[in-house]
């Protein structure tokens, strides 16, 4: 085997963002309250799926928040083993994409469920859920 | 729009590239494509520059890379289409001929990835979607994001891990003829389907390396052709682009990626030929799935069909369609700005016929090649027609 060649190591650099949740605040808080809410255009009526300000089919930034129901449907699902960096503490981790009742789709952590016995086409529910180090997420559970 | 043909290819050496830095990797596919056109830095007025970028240490890789290839002074510009980001540069350099602006113009295609350890890739590119929704809480990494289209194309058409494995298979069975890619090795079925998975249901083998690479391409207009007396011009013919949702949640169905679709759509019809024409392909095969899906999106079967070509050989030199008998992303190697690049410079290299070893030499008849370059999960896609 050849040696590695020589490299020069950078300065290292650290990088943290601040991003603004103004407009999804009702989202974020929604969590804390055991909710999952989301937005509506009042103008066309279009449900979303994660929650939007502004309307980019009508372009009307007119929108409601609704409540979210919990029922929903596995359309696809995988096992993450290989862990990306800020993630290396974790187990792997099941991450579904499951259809709401209502017809937007959601991606998040399937919870409780052996892979083995996780199909497509699984009802599951949704749930708000506040971690133990206080991160506000969201989790499908089996039914 | 005037007729613009490829006059002049180059490729670096793809792999784990410890031994040089961006600009002398960079500096590697260019010299080549100069010779190759019978030209220098001096002559080419535009560069388009295809890097992703985030896993190297310069923020401005086109001015870096122009610098040290002699190309100061002409206009300069850096796209950023993700792992289609090569195309995006060759789109870009197509369109300043095409449109009359310069006679002239240089895509370049480059990627440093292994500066950074695997865990920072696996991170930076799982952040290549929608950071906000679909990684901060859930940690979705690039093969993961694959991997839910590979369990949504298996529940419905039945496709299985080992019609997975036969796309790896064969796409390794090329690379090891092919000088500049990564891995030089054949690999087995049951080598695929026994390495480790990384997300279920893909495995190590079905998931392209991390690799440093770099590809460059010079266009020129007709009359600069005949200017140049250049003898096997080869034409661009077609090309497509489009795009996805950020949000994965947004697409109509795991199980094609429809910015392909739309992109193939309008490539071929730039072209005035039907997938029936083409008789040499890469398609962005960044894991196997997506050359599956990548067959039935741009049409060389019906969807669903996909696992039918490859069961068959079809996509093999000598079959229906060749594809990616260069290694493909799986097997050369996916310096993701580099790929849209290196396609170009194979499907060069084949219509020219002038490919290393004859048996990765796909025959032609109609000299129509096809490039499939997809940026993200379906995020970009870029389609390119090529014919001598």
């Amino acid at each position: 085997m050849a040696s590695r060649p020589p490299t020069l190591r950078s300065r290292p650099l650290t990088l943290t963002y601040e991003i603004p949740i103004s407009k999804t605040h009702r989202f974020w808080n929604g969590i804390k309250e055991g909710k999952i809410y989301t937005t509506k255009c009042k103008k066309c009526g279009k449900l979303f799926f994660p929650p939007v300000a502004d309307c980019p089919t009508c372009l009307s930034s007119d929108i409601e928040w609704v409540e979210l129901g919990t029922e929903a449907e596995i359309e696809t699902f995988t096992q993450v083993l290989v862990l990306p960096a800020t993630f290396q503490n974790n187990e792997p981790y099941t991450i579904a994409i499951a259809r709401l009742k209502e017809g937007v789709r959601v991606l998040a952590w399937l919870k409780d469920a052996k892979l083995e016995e996780t199909k497509v086409g699984m009802k599951v529910k949704l749930a708000p859920k506040v971690s133990s180090e206080g991160m506000l997420t969201y989790e499908f559970l089996p039914i | 729009m005037r007729k613009v043909a490829v006059i002049g290819v180059g490729n670096s050496k793809f792999g784990a590239r410890q031994d040089v830095n961006l600009a002398e990797l960079a500096f590697e596919a260019v010299k080549p494509a100069y010779e190759d056109a019978g030209i220098t830095g001096k002559d080419i007025p535009f560069v388009a520059l295809g890097s992703a970028g985030g896993w190297y240490e310069e923020t401005l890789p086109a001015v870096v890379a122009a610098e040290y290839c002699g190309l100061t002074g002409a206009g300069l510009v850096h796209c950023e289409a993700a792992c289609a980001s090569g195309s995006a540069a060759f789109a870009t350099a197509y369109l300043d001929v095409a449109s009359g602006h310069n006679d002239v113009a240089i895509a370049i295609g480059l990627e440093k990835m292994r500066e950074v350890d695997t865990p920072t890739i696996l991170e930076l590119i799982g952040r290549a979607g929608y950071y906000f929704w679909e990684f901060h809480n859930f940690g979705i990494t690039f093969p993961a994001y694959y991997a839910l289209h590979a369990t949504a194309h298996m529940a419905k058409y039945g496709t299985t891990q080992e019609d997975l494995a036969l796309v790896s298979v064969k796409n390794h069975k090329y690379a090891a003829m092919n000088p500049v890619a990564h891995f030089q090795r054949e690999i087995t079925v049951k080598d695929a389907l026994e390495s480790p998975v990384i997300a279920w249901p893909l495995k190590l083998y079905d998931c392209c390396p991390v690799t440093d690479g770099a590809s460059a391409i010079i266009l020129a207009s007709e009359e600069k052709v005949k200017e140049l007396k250049i003898d096997t011009p080869v034409w661009v013919a077609g090309l497509g682009y489009s795009s996805g949702s950020a949000n994965l949640t947004n697409r109509e169905n795991y199980v094609g990626l429809t910015a392909a679709v739309h992109a193939a759509q309008r490539a071929f019809k730039d072209a005035g030929v039907s997938p029936d024409d083409i008789e040499v392909a890469t398609a962005h095969d960044c894991f196997t799935i997506a050359e599956i899906m990548a067959y039935e999106d741009i049409g060389f079967c019906k969807k669903g069909e996909g696992t039918k070509l490859i069961r068959e050989g079809q996509t093999e030199v000598g079959g229906k369609i060749p594809v990616n008998i260069d290694g493909g992303l799986k097997a050369k190697g996916h310096p993701i700005g580099a790929t849209g690049c290196s396609m170009i410079y194979e499907l060069t290299k084949q219509l020219r016929e002038e490919v290393e070893k004859k048996q990765r030499q796909a025959p032609l008849k109609k000299y129509i090649a096809l490039a499939h370059n997809v940026g993200g999960t379906g995020h970009y896609c870029y389609v390119t027609i090529l014919r001598r």
